[in-house]
């Protein structure tokens, strides 16, 4: 991609996610391995790292995307300048003492266990015993009455879907009378990464960071003094507060699997494989600007512009110079990421108006058109009938692009008909005809560009969907660190001293005896 | 010295007094300075405000405000009146009842807004369940010493000052306060001082030997820097090597030899 006149500034790289939603079947695979690695400790049993929602619906916590309620993200104040929802610091230091915009417990949900030992330790009687559930605050027996994604599968849509934040006017009418005709389909989250990160820029104590080699936005829990102004700037609501250890914890993206090269827990365990991880090149000195962008349409685009070609010998030369290694910009030129965010265009940020220039992108779901499609009476495998409801059917389209690209359906509507070109496409050549290339050149594609990204989307073989370089070995004695230690452990101590983590403290021995 | 302290100087101080008012204030002191350079350099992950507003927000939302800002003022009130000798106040003109009203009027707004807000905290704790079962064992002994210091302080207030006959506490307790920060000193002081002022001291004495080892370590952590610092932190992954567990390095035994 021609770069224009600018010159680059630092380059820095950060490895992305792009996830294919039309492939998500909803089965919380992703949510339960990255609570079982991440969040089965006390005091952050309500915290998911990554969870799957249900679209429409009110979310997780509740209505999390209403920032006139949680101020989270950034917005422009009437100069236009870029500044935090939640207020300017001296407004957040004057709420230390009690945080207006924070989500209660009751936003997220009340944790239950179960009392199992009941199963086992019940006297002999007629009924057999049951484990009721209790909660895991205050060991009380409790009815449960929410959850993480207690909306699946427009469960209690009629109830509640009517209050998604994306919802408005007449769709919010029928979601709520007609769910049954509407449509449907899975939005699994995780922390952005964003790369104007508002959690960050909110945190009194400099605890929040973003690594510069990876781009990962993470919590130094020796630095974080739970002021918890994090949790309301983070406009997804992606940190969370420990309350048995005080501090703010986050989606860590994995790092000690990332630094080895290895995909995030929940990519590598996604039954749909349905996830992307690769770098994303980026100039580091332009993305305040480009989250400054006037017009909230215009920030897709910003964003874009802030994504460095690999391919570029200006853009490597550059990044050269920022430091990054070879074996990365090989890794970026291969990005998996890349192609589908700045190649193909065909993966969107997750409510790019947030200002936060979130990282983890998606690409939309075609099935809520089809849905209308069949609802209309249409064939859903002949893309004539597909291209008009995407032109004609404002509603579902309209609320993927409230999701997607801040209300601009012709983005959206852009993608989709890609997507229906290549799904009819492929569909022929399968069949043994010949395809029609029409279509394709219609949405601005080739047929070799159609295999290719067919075979990204659709065949998704492993080593195309991760391409996550190791981090290097220069820092050797860091990594070891982190591989053989528990990382809130405090340095030299091993035994007798409580493990916040749910991590064994030695992972595995080392005969060798690294220095 | 001015006229007032030589006289108290004269009577000799008994043992139970230096006992009391040298030998214990000098050791909580001792206790909040190691204890305070012993928790940062060993507990850091444990070194937060320990929020528990995730779990009940209705009560904090104004006891915490009502506390800390209230908190904040009799801190300066005890600054003042402590620190400050009543002469460099009458040198710098402002007569002896003058400044009583004044200290009377604000303390009395800056202590009640205090005691109310501790009291809402101290009930949330209290009654709440989700919180009462998160108190741990520091909350266990902070809350009980600084909700007693505080009604000790506000009680003694009130007895002497407020509804009593009035008592120049500028000429004993603060006395005896300076005195100890300047190493010399006057236990005759406060000796005689009423029994809500002394218990007031004694229980302030203990707060500050509790406070590295409670929540109150976030009060030096109060995050002002946060006010010039650039929004965006970059940090690079950690390049100082962690020791490796299990595996001492050979160089790092070979100096524990030579030590």
């Amino acid at each position: 991609m021609p770069r224009g006149e600018a010159t680059i500034g630092r380059v820095m790289a950060q490895v992305a996610m792009v996830m294919n939603l039309d492939k998500c079947i909803g089965c919380h695979t992703c949510s339960v391995t990255c609570k079982q690695t991440w969040t089965n400790r006390t005091g952050v049993e309500y915290a998911w790292f990554n969870n799957v929602e249900t679209k429409p619906g009110v979310g997780y916590p509740r209505r999390y995307e209403d920032q006139e309620q949680w101020k989270g993200g950034w917005m422009l104040d009437r100069r236009g300048r870029l500044v935090l929802r939640s207020g300017g610091r001296v407004r957040r230091l004057l709420s230390l003492f009690s945080n207006p915009d924070l989500p209660a417990i009751e936003d997220y949900y009340e944790p239950v266990t179960y009392d199992y030992d009941n199963l086992v330790s019940a006297p002999a009687g007629q009924d057999i015993p049951v484990a009721r559930p209790r909660s895991a605050l205050t060991g009380k027996p409790t009815a449960i009455t929410w959850g993480a994604n207690w909306e699946d599968g427009l469960g209690g849509a009629p109830e509640h879907a009517g209050a998604d934040p994306n919802l408005t006017g007449e769709w919010a009418q029928k979601v709520k009378f007609e769910f049954e005709q509407t449509f449907l389909f899975h939005l699994p989250r995780l922390c952005e990464h964003c790369l104007n990160p508002a959690c960050v820029s909110a945190c009194p104590s400099g605890a929040l960071y973003k690594r510069v080699e990876d781009g990962i936005v993470l919590v130094d829990q020796d630095r974080c003094r739970g002021w918890r102004m994090c949790v309301t700037a983070c406009p997804y609501k992606k940190v969370y507060v420990n309350h048995a250890t005080g501090k703010a914890e986050k989606c860590t993206f994995c790092f000690p699997r990332v630094e080895a090269g290895q995909p995030t827990v929940c990519s590598e365990t996604c039954v749909g494989r349905l996830r992307y991880l690769g770098l994303l090149l980026y100039d580091a000195d332009r993305v305040g600007e480009a989250a400054a962008t006037a017009d909230e349409h215009d920030l897709l685009d910003a964003q874009r512009g802030v994504f460095l070609d690999p391919c570029d010998p200006e853009v490597v030369a550059a990044a050269r110079e920022s430091g990054i290694p070879e074996d990365w910009l090989a890794a970026a030129r291969r990005s998996p990421v890349h192609d589908l965010v700045m190649r193909y265009k065909v993966a969107l940020p997750l409510h790019p108006e947030y200002r936060t220039m979130p990282m983890v992108w998606y690409v939309p779901p075609l099935s809520p058109v089809l849905d209308a499609v069949s609802e209309a009476g249409g064939d859903q495998d002949d893309p004539d009938h597909v291209f008009a409801a995407v032109t004609r059917l404002r509603i579902p389209l309209e609320y993927l692009a409230e999701l997607f690209t801040a209300g601009d359906t012709d983005v959206v509507a852009g993608v989709l008909m890609k997507l229906t070109a290549l799904r009819s496409y492929m569909r022929q050549r399968t069949l043994g005809e010949d395809g029609d290339e029409a279509a394709l050149k219609a949405v601005g594609l080739t047929a070799h560009e159609a295999e290719d990204l067919h075979r990204l989307l659709a065949v998704a073989k492993y080593a195309d969907r991760y391409v996550v370089p190791a981090a290097h070995k220069e820092d050797a004695a860091a990594l070891t660190a982190t591989e053989n230690r528990c990382p809130v452990e405090s340095a030299g101590e091993t035994s007798g001293r409580r493990v916040m983590l749910g991590l064994p403290t030695l992972r595995r021995s080392s005969p060798e005896g690294r220095s | 010295m001015n006229a007032a302290s030589s006289s108290l100087a004269a009577a000799p101080a008994s043992g139970a007094d230096l006992l009391l008012w040298v030998a214990f204030p000098y050791i909580c002191l001792a206790v909040f300075g190691v204890g305070h350079v012993w928790r940062y350099r060993q507990d850091q992950f444990g070194w937060t405000s320990h929020t528990s507003q995730l779990l009940e927000h209705r009560w904090l939302r104004w006891g915490s405000p009502l506390f800390h800002l209230g908190a904040f003022m009799v801190i300066a009130g005890h600054v003042v009146g402590l620190a400050v000798p009543a002469s460099w106040t009458e040198a710098a003109g402002i007569s002896e009842q003058a400044y009583h009203t004044t200290a009377v009027r604000l303390g009395s707004v800056a202590g009640l807004a205090m005691v109310t807000g501790l009291g809402m905290l101290c009930a949330r704790r209290l009654l709440t369940r989700r919180i009462r079962l998160g108190t741990d064992r520091s909350d266990k002994l902070l809350f009980p010493l600084l909700s007693a210091t505080v009604v000790l302080g506000i009680s003694a207030t009130a007895a002497h000052n407020v509804f009593g006959g009035g008592y120049d506490y500028r000429e004993t307790v603060s006395v005896w306060f300076r005195g100890i920060f300047t190493l010399q000193p006057r236990p005759e002081a406060i000796a005689d001082a009423p029994l809500l002022f002394q218990l007031h001291a004694l229980t302030a004495c203990l707060l500050f030997a509790a406070w590295p080892f409670t929540r109150l370590v976030h009060v030096w952590s109060a995050p002002v820097g946060y006010l010039t610092r650039p929004y965006l932190v970059y940090r690079r992954r950690a390049t100082t090597p962690a020791p490796v567990v299990g595996s001492t390095p050979a160089s790092e035994r070979s100096a524990r030899h030579a030590a």
